[in-house]
């Protein structure tokens, strides 16, 4: 598994050194794309130009008529992230996770766990039961979870593969809102950290990126972009770059205003 | 009119706080500046809301459905949801109206049996549809709960969303269709102007309005899934109207933060044997303001249109807001496999009449299609039963 903070390296900034591991898969692209909120039509070509080698699909969308049937839509060669999107308890999701074993979308689940129909914020607690249950059970766990590190840790002793902090309320394309406690998790957590909701546009995506994120997975802001397939392309392109500049190191950043030319403590070396 | 004996009171504000807000609206009060505010706002409060849905909001219709589109956007993509309604009985023991299976309309009643029913699912089924809408007249006698558990329990067989939309029951016995498949319970409210209410409704159980009105609470507590609201437009003031539905969902939703919340938008209808009843005219501006209104304060909502609404005017609010739309629909009892195939049914006993007359009468593949046609994804099912 990826260590995602300290461990970087000069060769790593050449991109073919540099991949993701999840779940024994070794990904290049940092990208995970949605697929819940526009025409299956368009899936393929968005993984095309997106560059996505994961493509999360809601269980509940794969529907037993083939016409219907989302996953006939995803390209070959892609891994799947199966989600448990309507599960409101532990339960609930670790059952619709094993019918997304059965229906054959392999080991990967995304759980999502929701108790409120207005913000849809994920529930960290049962998340917690729901991703030690099913790691037990083999699946590679990947819980969808408000930034809260203890609930991190507790989700890393359950034998998560990766945790994966909202940034804003799903859907609000608002950007890192939750950034400060994104940060702290990738500092803590020793397990790749994939931005998860709320990523609005390819700016705030690579800004992820740069803060050492593992990965950014995107939905609203690809399905209601005026071009689909090119607005995936745009975030394909901003999540290399902003891997490309953490793994490169950022220059000093000042918080506010500019340096004073002569340091306050300078009357110490007078003599 | 007092609860009947059999009627369950439960404990709850949501009635009293939604009666004193409608109470307190005067629509005339607010001014172009107040629908301004309400525009530039990213969250839309009651008082907001109060804005939207009064007439100093009618010249901003078209900056109203931008941001509506907007919010719809954000919350459901291009997701548009597609059911079917599927009567299977118009039997009803209230006096309403302006409705066409009141009690005393000379009209062809029928209640399905099992086998007529099975049939009816199985044809709908076969045209595609994923998630069905069950609905009876109003009669606990001649279509008892039992029978719509029954009817429940058939219609998760062939299709993986049921809806109710039958005359409002106490906790255990949602509970009990709960556990037949039902998964949500949609109920009119008709007019949230009780003293209106009362000169519409004459005779009946239905007449009891505050037990109508804590339905969907029943239901959450029994464990539905999610639950509908309307008013009836053009039986009362529309704004006042809309403002109470949009509140009574907001407050339940507070309540019951699970629970999923959808708002319907009828406009009255004309029935077969229409009576001496002279509906308020709320337009179709009107109508696309109080679901732009909707959108805009509640953006997570299911908002549905029905067949009552023109073909032209369902493409064009689904584009705005509407999520979710009927399709292939027939209000009548039994004469689906009329509708859908070439079948004649000579029988004339075998087919009861419909409740009022649809609009749009595109089959599921038309509306299907139209919606693929202005760029949405039609949904025809995106649940599990779990």
């Amino acid at each position: 598994m990826e260590k995602t903070g300290s461990n970087r390296t000069n060769n790593q900034v050449l991109s073919t050194e540099d991949f993701l591991e999840i779940g024994g898969h070794r990904l290049q692209s940092r990208f995970i794309l949605g697929s819940g909120k526009y025409s299956p039509n368009l899936i393929e070509a968005a993984v095309h130009q997106g560059g996505a080698e994961m493509v999360t699909v809601a269980v509940r969308r794969a529907n037993t008529k083939d016409s219907e049937n989302i996953m006939n839509y995803i390209p070959d060669g892609v891994i799947l992230l199966p989600n448990t999107s309507g599960a409101r308890d532990a339960r609930e999701a670790v059952r619709i996770a094993r019918l997304a074993r059965e229906l054959g979308c392999g080991d990967f689940i995304k759980i999502e766990i929701m108790k409120d129909s207005k913000y849809l914020l994920p529930d960290n607690a049962e998340t917690v039961k729901a991703t030690e249950v099913l790691a037990q059970e083999g699946f590679v766990v990947m819980p969808y979870m408000y930034p809260d590190l203890y609930i991190a840790r507790d989700l890393v002793s359950a034998g998560a593969a990766t945790i994966m902090p909202l940034a804003a309320p799903i859907g609000s394309n608002r950007g890192l809102v939750t950034g400060e406690f994104i940060q702290i998790l990738v500092e803590e957590i020793d397990l790749p950290v994939i931005v998860d909701a709320g990523i609005g546009s390819p700016s705030q995506a690579c800004e992820a990126m740069e803060m050492g994120c593992a990965a950014v997975m995107a939905n609203t802001a690809i399905a209601t972009a005026g071009h689909i397939a090119t607005m995936a392309s745009a975030f394909g392109k901003a999540i290399a770059a902003g891997r490309q500049a953490y793994l490169s190191g950022l220059g000093r950043v000042l918080q506010r205003g500019a340096c004073a030319s002569d340091p306050l403590t300078g009357f110490l070396y007078n003599d | 009119m007092a609860y009947l004996p059999q009627m369950e009171q439960i404990e709850s504000d949501v009635m009293a706080r939604v009666l004193e807000e409608m109470h307190n609206y005067d629509a005339g009060r607010y001014t172009e500046s107040d629908v301004m505010a309400a525009l530039r706002k990213p969250s839309c409060s009651i008082e907001n809301l109060k804005a939207l849905l009064s007439s100093a909001a009618t010249p901003y219709l078209e900056a109203m459905a931008k941001r509506a589109h907007d919010e719809t956007q954000k919350h459901f993509g291009n997701t548009v949801y597609l059911f079917t309604p599927l009567y299977i009985a118009n039997y009803c023991e209230n006096h309403c109206v302006y409705c066409g299976f009141n009690a005393t309309n000379k009209i062809r009643r029928l209640r399905l049996n099992k086998e007529q029913m099975e049939r009816e699912m199985q044809i709908i089924a076969e045209s595609g549809i994923e998630e069905v809408l069950l609905l009876t007249g109003e009669s606990p006698t001649a279509s008892d709960v039992a029978y719509i558990g029954e009817a429940c329990q058939l219609a998760r067989r062939y299709f993986r969303m049921v809806g109710l939309e039958i005359y409002p029951v106490n906790t255990e016995e949602y509970r009990y269709l709960r556990e037949c498949g039902a998964d949500y319970v949609t109920v009119f409210q008709e007019t949230y102007d009780s003293d209106l209410y009362e000169t519409l409704h004459l005779r009946g159980p239905k007449r009891v309005w505050p037990y109508r009105f804590e339905a969907q609470e029943r239901a959450l507590m029994g464990g539905m899934r999610g639950v509908g609201f309307s008013a009836l437009f053009g039986l009362g003031d529309f704004r006042r109207d809309a403002l109470a539905t949009a509140l009574h969902a907001y407050f339940l939703q507070q309540k019951y933060p699970h629970g999923e919340v959808s708002l319907s938008c009828p406009r009255i209808r004309p029935t077969a044997t229409d009576q001496h009843f002279a509906s308020q005219n709320v337009s179709e501006k009107d109508l696309c303001q109080i679901i732009c209104a909707y959108r805009i304060f509640m953006p997570y909502a299911g908002i549905t249109v029905s067949t009552r609404e023109s073909a032209t005017f369902r493409r064009g609010i689904v584009k705005i807001a509407a999520t979710k739309l009927s399709a292939g629909v027939s209000t009548g009892i039994g004469d689906h496999e009329e509708k859908y195939t070439d079948a004649v049914i000579e029988d004339a006993n075998a087919v009861g009449d419909a409740q009022f007359e649809i609009s749009d009468s595109r089959s599921l593949q038309e509306v299907y299609d139209d919606l693929s046609v202005d760029g949405l994804q039609p949904v025809l099912n995106d649940y599990l039963y779990v």
